[in-house]
């Protein structure tokens, strides 16, 4: 047998296809490293470490909910492909940190097999199984070394074990998958008979017979090669190392660094609303960036990411994804007669095929999942952030509501991804302010113990939810709104001091500078977005000091508490601020 | 020969309670095993007394046979006296003390309660009602056992409908410290939403919990009591460390509640242990990770993290997977 370390970067068969069923999860084991695979409902198969990042519980007891896979203990969900924590039920109100992502096995589907590799380098190539071995066997497995059990089976025909197939293969090929030291699991792969004749029953039978005559062969061997009195111990089972993770905790988002935008994508498609006011755009990663098949990073609903346009332009978009879809960013984009050349430049110049750089996505605007009914509340184009907190609250079973405001019927946009949520959804166009208002508060009604609402659209809107929240009762921290920027126009008026108490700086912002340019201009990495105060990503602790508030992100009460501010427009009441950077 | 304390036996014949992994054998048939170089292993954790049985699941006459840190122990009750001996180290006599219902022996040999066991003042309380609730065999470290009696977050996933239901899933802040002494970890401020939290209760609540580690293999629990707002109600757990990766998982209840028969507490324990014994099994490593970078904490896990930091720090390692240096 090869060694230890080449066998890691080997490929081996470790189940087959149809062992991964619909909503399954299967328990796999490699070279002494146990595997969750399981398939989502959109075809991918995954296969992970077998155990949650949070206490190590077995992933194979978990559930496969067809887009995410959700930890039996506390209920960490992982997204389809990319193995990333997408939800931490104990802290519903924070998005987990970009950084809590699972181990994933690099699968490949051939044969009617699950072939993994755990360390697949370049130069490691399936093995090229020449076409029409298309029946699995059954497989097989054996309490023995790898050695004795291929020993065993030489005499039966060509093994593959890791190392290049055999020259010449007749009608048969046994393929190894070991398990752990003394456990190796026989597969192999035999030659149909189909369509070689014109009788096709006939042909199918004998294609039966030859699989049961080969299981009964392996069957007989493996009691052979279990009780041989000559085989010496077994040797102990291998010893593997689980992947270390970061000490910090789990959120909330760690940092990232300042507008950066390492994912490249490619528009797959293109939809505009009835009106065309609306333009939906697919964005999928561009293939050749990415070595591996789980490309973007999971979205939770509610995430934005900022969109790198080539006329110079950094835009901010919300994806309308499903939950756990990790294959494409859904986002719209409403032309706007004001637009600064954003939306006209992605409405009028954006083709199929055209590649743009994005940030990965930012969860400014986090759905909380323990709310015992959420009302969702988007106005025209606000509709996206929503829409995904919809398919989210859909698919995990939560009572929610969704009421959906726009100028005229023509203009409803996400129709595919709205349409199956059927008549939780209320479509109400070309309302009055008045009228507008009153459809809020019927939906809005009393406050009662953990109830949240979700606003998002034009500030006008947003506004009027927000004030008949509170005259309805509804306490500041149940009512969650997202603008799409900031109406008031930057104003950088006016110097002050800043004290970093972790690192210990002192730093003057000068009139006419933004408090985020000067940290960034002292060498203090922060991450921003929007730059207008309008979706949290330049969050900073406040430990002394007053802030002058001039964002649209707090409410009332975190404004009032004064201990937070957003850096790119806020600035200081008081001579100076204390950081907590 | 240690000197053997004087219990009291009960005259009838106690309720059955499930022993899993112990077995009655009489203490002559019992051949002695190999010898261990038990004294070779962790003598941080020898030196606390670590409890093999409830008082009351002793009969008279008959030896009751079960394992601590390896090595086979033998508990007998013999004209009133308890004795616990080692077959494995040529029977030589262990110490013995009884407390809080439960017999507890101290594998390193040192006769002295007054180290490596703490306090529980209201198991002395007189109308308190002591109930030994349940002896349940899992195969898990004592720490990960430990870890997982103080874990708020499972409730709505593992004791759903009982302990916990969705949605109300979060983990609110709370305090934990450890004590000056360094000799116990305190977590104080717990909040659970609880969707039957007492017998009288209509819809969910908010229950108040504080929880005590005076012993690494050791937790109390005390929540609010549902018939007396000025008492706690107190649940302890008492793990015997069987082996590195296997424990016996004892449980008291110490209430104030005329009401519930001894056999639906018991009823109640046991279903929440069950509910608990297939996660617990299926963790990997088996053994507690003290590593930082081993998993991934969240803040809810603070009394973990604490738990985690206290056992290092003592140097323990049976049943944990010490840091690398």
């Amino acid at each position: 047998m090869i060694g230890l370390e080449r066998a890691r970067r080997r490929w081996y068969p470790i189940a087959a296809s149809t062992d991964l069923v619909a909503r399954h999860v299967f328990h796999a084991r490699l070279l002494g490293r146990e595997l969750a695979l399981w398939r989502a409902d959109d075809g991918f198969a995954n296969a992970w470490e077998n155990r949650c990042l949070h206490r190590g519980v077995r992933l194979t007891i978990g559930i496969n909910d067809g887009a995410e896979l959700v930890c039996r203990y506390h209920g960490w969900r992982y997204a389809n492909r990319t193995a990333e924590c997408t939800y931490i039920p104990a802290h519903p109100a924070d998005a987990p940190a970009r950084t809590v992502c699972n181990t994933r096995y690099p699968l490949i589907e051939r044969h009617g097999l699950l072939w993994c590799a755990e360390t697949a380098g370049p130069s490691v190539t399936l093995p090229d199984i020449p076409d029409g071995f298309t029946l699995a066997m059954r497989p097989i497995p054996v309490a023995a070394p790898l050695a004795a059990v291929r020993e065993a089976l030489s005499e039966l025909g060509p093994v593959h074990d890791g190392e290049p197939l055999p020259e010449t293969i007749g009608e048969v090929l046994y393929l190894l998958q070991p398990a752990d030291a003394a456990r190796t699991v026989i597969r192999g792969l035999l030659r149909s008979r189909a369509n070689r004749t014109t009788d096709q029953k006939a042909d199918q039978t004998t294609d039966l017979a030859a699989l049961l005559e080969h299981d009964e062969r392996l069957e007989r061997l493996r009691r052979r090669v279990e009780t041989d009195p000559a085989r010496r111990d077994d040797p102990v089972e291998l010893q593997v190392a689980a992947p270390r993770v970061s000490a910090a905790l789990a959120m909330p988002e760690a940092r990232g660094e300042a507008r950066a935008a390492p994912l490249r994508l490619a528009v797959a498609a293109l939809e505009r609303t009835a009106d065309g006011t609306v333009l939906e755009v697919d964005l999928v990663p561009m293939p050749e960036t990415t070595a591996d098949e789980a490309p973007l990073p999971a979205a939770v609903p509610g995430a934005h990411i900022d969109l790198h346009l080539p006329n110079g332009l950094v835009r901010q978009y919300s994806l309308a994804n499903a939950p756990g879809q990790t294959d494409r960013y859904r986002i719209g984009v409403l032309r706007k007669p004001d637009s600064t050349g954003g939306s006209s430049w992605l409405h009028e110049r954006l083709r199929i095929g055209d590649v743009l750089a994005a940030s990965v996505p930012r969860n400014g605007f986090a759905l909380r999942r323990d709310a015992t009914d959420t009302l969702l509340i988007a106005g025209g184009i606000g509709i996206t952030a929503l829409a995904s907190m919809a398919m989210t609250l859909q698919r995990g079973g939560h009572a929610w509501r969704l009421c959906y405001l726009a100028r005229s019927a023509d203009r409803f946009a996400l129709m595919d991804r709205l349409g199956p949520l059927g008549d939780k959804v209320e479509y109400l166009a070309g309302l009055t302010v008045q009228a507008t208002q009153v459809a809020i508060a019927r939906h809005l009604g009393a406050h009662r113990d953990a109830r949240h609402v979700y606003l998002c659209g034009p500030t006008g809107l947003i506004d009027a939810g927000r004030k008949l929240a509170a005259d309805l009762g509804w306490p500041d921290e149940a009512v969650h709104f997202e603008h799409f920027g900031n109406p008031a126009a930057l104003d950088t008026a006016g110097g002050f001091q800043v004290q970093l108490a972790r690192s210990g700086l002192s730093l003057r912002v000068p009139d006419g500078q933004t408090l985020l340019h000067a940290l960034r201009e002292h060498g203090v990495p922060m991450p921003s977005s929007c730059e207008q105060g309008a979706c949290g990503t330049c969050r900073v602790t406040v430990l002394d000091g007053e802030p002058d508030h001039r964002d649209v992100c707090l409410n009332r009460a975190e404004r009032a508490r004064g201990d937070c501010l957003m850096s790119c427009v806020s600035r200081a009441r008081s001579p100076s601020l204390t950081l907590d950077l | 020969m240690q000197a053997e304390p004087r219990v009291r036996l009960p005259d009838a014949a106690p309720f059955p309670v499930v022993n899993v992994p112990a077995v009655n054998a009489s203490p002559s048939t019992a051949d002695a095993g190999p010898a261990r170089a038990s004294s070779s292993v962790d003598p941080v954790a020898r030196a606390y007394w670590h409890p093999l049985c409830a008082l009351e699941s002793l009969q008279r006459e008959r030896a009751l046979c079960t394992r601590l840190m390896g090595e086979r122990v033998q508990v007998s009750l013999r004209r009133e006296r308890c004795s616990v001996r080692a077959p494995d180290r040529d029977g030589i006599a262990l110490p013995v003390v009884i407390r809080f219902g439960y017999v507890w022996t101290r594998p390193d040999g040192v006769d002295d309660p007054s180290s490596g066991l703490f306090e529980l003042p209201e198991y002395d309380e007189p109308d308190r009602r002591n109930v030994h609730a349940a002896t349940v065999g899992v195969r898990t470290s004592a720490p990960r056992a430990v870890e997982n009696f103080l874990d708020m977050g499972h409730f709505p996933f593992v004791h759903t409908g009982v302990l916990g239901a969705e949605p109300h899933t979060e983990v609110r802040e709370y305090e934990v410290a450890l004590n000056e002494a360094g000799t116990e970890v305190l977590a104080t401020q717990c909040r659970f939403h609880q969707p039957q939290a007492a017998a009288g209760a209509s819809g969910g609540m908010l229950v108040d919990y504080v929880y005590r580690v005076p012993h690494p293999y050791c937790s109390v629990l005390y929540k609010s009591c549902p018939s007396d707002e000025s008492r706690l109600d107190v649940i302890a757990l008492f793990l015997q460390p069987v082996e590195q990766e296997s424990v016996r998982a004892h449980a008291l209840v110490s209430v104030i509640d005329t009401d519930s028969s001894d056999l639906a507490i018991r009823m109640f324990q046991q279903s929440i242990f069950a509910q608990d014994k297939p996660i617990l099994e299926n963790q990997r490593p088996v053994r507690l990770p003290l590593d930082p970078r081993a998993e991934t904490p969240i803040r809810a896990d603070r009394s973990a993290i604490v738990y985690r930091r206290w056992l290092s720090s003592l140097g323990l390692s049976y049943g944990c997977l010490p840091a690398p240096a």
